[in-house]
């Protein structure tokens, strides 16, 4: 089972990140279930989003405590969501940061980080500094958990016309600036 | 079709596919998507011959849903913690009545304090009140325990209610094998009401019952409720082998074959505890009730019987009595000598981890109640 952690701030589109994780990984044939930090959410707050994908049957109903992969939607949140809480030996973290950002994991072997500036491709596609899909063309260089096209096939499922166009395109662009 | 989907659409759908006449319904957290999504379906056309009507409470939306099944339509609503209390009375009246309305309820805590998170207080509060309620462990559940509500109480002349879990299975996106209107139609005949208000034949129902018929009609109902296990359970086989799913029945048993301890729950934290039963090893197996009303006391008895240590584990709780489904589980296993635990646990959405039950599970302690990861430090607190 691959367990994925997305944080942000409300806005950000974090619940629909998951949920788009999920049906990229429905569409290669695997089992997978996201779902939302059930706060009370409001536009701003720091938000935060699940999404498990496996093989087999996922029966595990509770927050991911131990993800394998991170993704951080707004740098902001690092410290007051203790976003790198749990993150599993050999995790991989994806930053929302045209810089890089230097982290300290105690005693954690192979937790990769990578940033990427995605607010920024966002801006530049959609005019709008919605990050979600963005990241996830990079999340699938990044971890290789996912392949590019079903990210693709899932923004289509979420969005229809010119924004899942522009979206499509932002992730790609996202996703050739790791590969 | 198999989709990934959020859980309250994949309701939306199933309901939607069962065709209902009227849908009423008053928005509560965390029900609320199931009937925007069938509101969506009646204005896009996708569900016709549907009146989707707004009203300004959850008592009108009961009372709409009343009125429009004793006129002789299919109906449904749902909803969720404080807007089912405010149903209470409309909730009582549509079994005493024995009109076969649909409700789902999206489990959520009762306040005050106000929270707005999962448990099954909610669904507790009306245990008595003759409904069938119906739990659901994943989404397919849900969306295949609504198709077989719908049949359930037509049949039986019992309103039936199936609870889900709100946000984690309501918010929840997983896969779900959808149906095709074509195969429910086959599985769902048309409504055909046993009693049906008519202008041309105007009649009055809910009428004042004297002291010398009113214990009867009661009774009627209690030996309804009765007799409707053998229907919750023929249902649920009559499903399986249309769909190829066993979602339905009366309770799920998993690794209960030898084990000496079985956890008994209901809803979606079964699936956690499957999980844990397999990490425990070969004496721990589960046992979920699915059909809490009808209460299925001959199939629990028989699942539970070869096992020495019974731990019910529920969301819900009898303030100054205790576990509600663990009493009702002694009470059916009475005098047998097992010794039965209760383990209360995610209410106010309390978070329930693999961790926690597994701790709380090989506890021997002795404590026959259990609150799982209560802090103790701030109840100190509070008690200053």
């Amino acid at each position: 089972m691959f367990q994925v952690r997305i944080h942000g701030r409300g806005g950000q589109g974090v619940v629909t990140a998951a949920e788009m994780l999920s049906i990229a990984a429905f569409l290669e044939g695997k089992y997978a279930q996201a779902f939302p930090s059930f706060g009370s959410e409001r536009m701003g707050a720091p938000v935060a989003a699940f999404c498990r994908i496996s093989s087999r049957e996922i029966r595990l109903r509770e927050p991911i405590l131990e993800p394998n992969a991170l993704i951080v939607q707004d740098r902001t949140v690092l410290e007051p969501a203790h976003a790198l809480e749990g993150i599993a030996a050999g995790g991989y973290v994806l930053i929302n940061s045209p810089s890089p950002i230097g982290l300290e994991f105690d005693g954690l072997d192979g937790v990769t980080i990578k940033c990427i500036g995605a607010t920024e491709i966002a801006m530049e596609h959609l005019g709008k500094p919605l990050p979600n899909a963005v990241l996830l063309g990079s999340f699938a260089a990044f971890t290789k958990k996912i392949k590019i096209d079903s990210v693709i096939e899932a923004i289509k499922t979420k969005f229809s016309g010119t924004i899942a166009e522009k979206n499509v395109a932002a992730a790609v662009m996202a996703y050739e600036k790791i590969a | 079709m198999l989709q990934q989907l959020e859980g309250s659409r994949a309701m939306a759908v199933a309901v939607g596919l069962c065709r209902p006449g009227v849908v009423c319904a008053y928005p509560i957290t965390p029900q609320t998507h199931i009937v925007e999504d069938l509101g969506e379906q009646v204005r896009s056309g996708r569900l016709q011959n549907c009146d989707f009507i707004n009203v300004e409470s959850e008592m009108a939306a009961i009372s709409v849903t009343i009125g429009s099944q004793a006129a002789g339509v299919r109906s449904y609503t749902a909803t969720s913690s404080q807007g089912l209390l405010y149903m209470m009375e409309g909730i009582y009246n549509a079994s005493g009545l024995q009109l076969p309305l649909v409700v789902t309820l999206g489990n959520r805590s009762i306040g005050a304090p106000i929270n707005i998170w999962n448990d099954h207080s909610d669904a507790m509060a009306m245990r008595d009140a003759g409904w069938v309620m119906l739990f659901a462990e994943t989404n397919q559940e849900a969306a295949d325990l609504h198709i077989q509500a719908f049949k359930i109480a037509e049949e039986t002349c019992i309103p039936t209610m199936v609870c889900v879990d709100g946000f984690i299975l309501t918010h929840a996106y997983e896969q779900v094998d959808l149906p095709s209107q074509e195969e429910v139609d086959d599985f769902l005949p048309p409504y055909n009401p046993k009693m049906q208000l008519d202008l041309a034949q105007p009649q009055a129902i809910g009428t004042m019952v004297p002291p010398e018929y009113f214990m009867e009609l009661k009774y009627e109902v209690h030996e309804n409720q009765k007799k409707t296990v053998a229907v919750v359970e023929r249902v649920g086989a009559e499903f399986r082998k249309k769909f190829q799913r066993h979602s339905g029945g009366l309770i799920r048993s998993y690794k209960t074959d030898g084990a000496k301890t079985i956890i008994v729950t209901m809803g979606s934290v079964a699936g956690t505890l499957k999980d844990v039963a397999d990490e425990l090893g070969d004496e721990f197996g589960v046992v979920s009730v699915v059909s809490y009303r009808p209460f299925p006391t001959d199939a629990l008895v028989a699942a539970l019987r070869n096992a020495t240590n019974i731990i019910v584990l529920e969301k819900a709780l009898a303030l100054g009595v205790g576990g509600i489904l663990a009493n009702e589980i002694k009470l059916a296993l009475g005098g047998s000598g097992q010794k039965i635990r209760s383990i209360i646990a995610g209410l106010g959405g309390r978070l329930i981890t693999k961790a926690l039950l597994k701790d709380c599970i090989l506890a021997h302690d002795g404590d026959p109640e259990l609150f799982l990861g209560l802090r103790h430090d701030c109840v100190n607190s509070l008690k200053k």
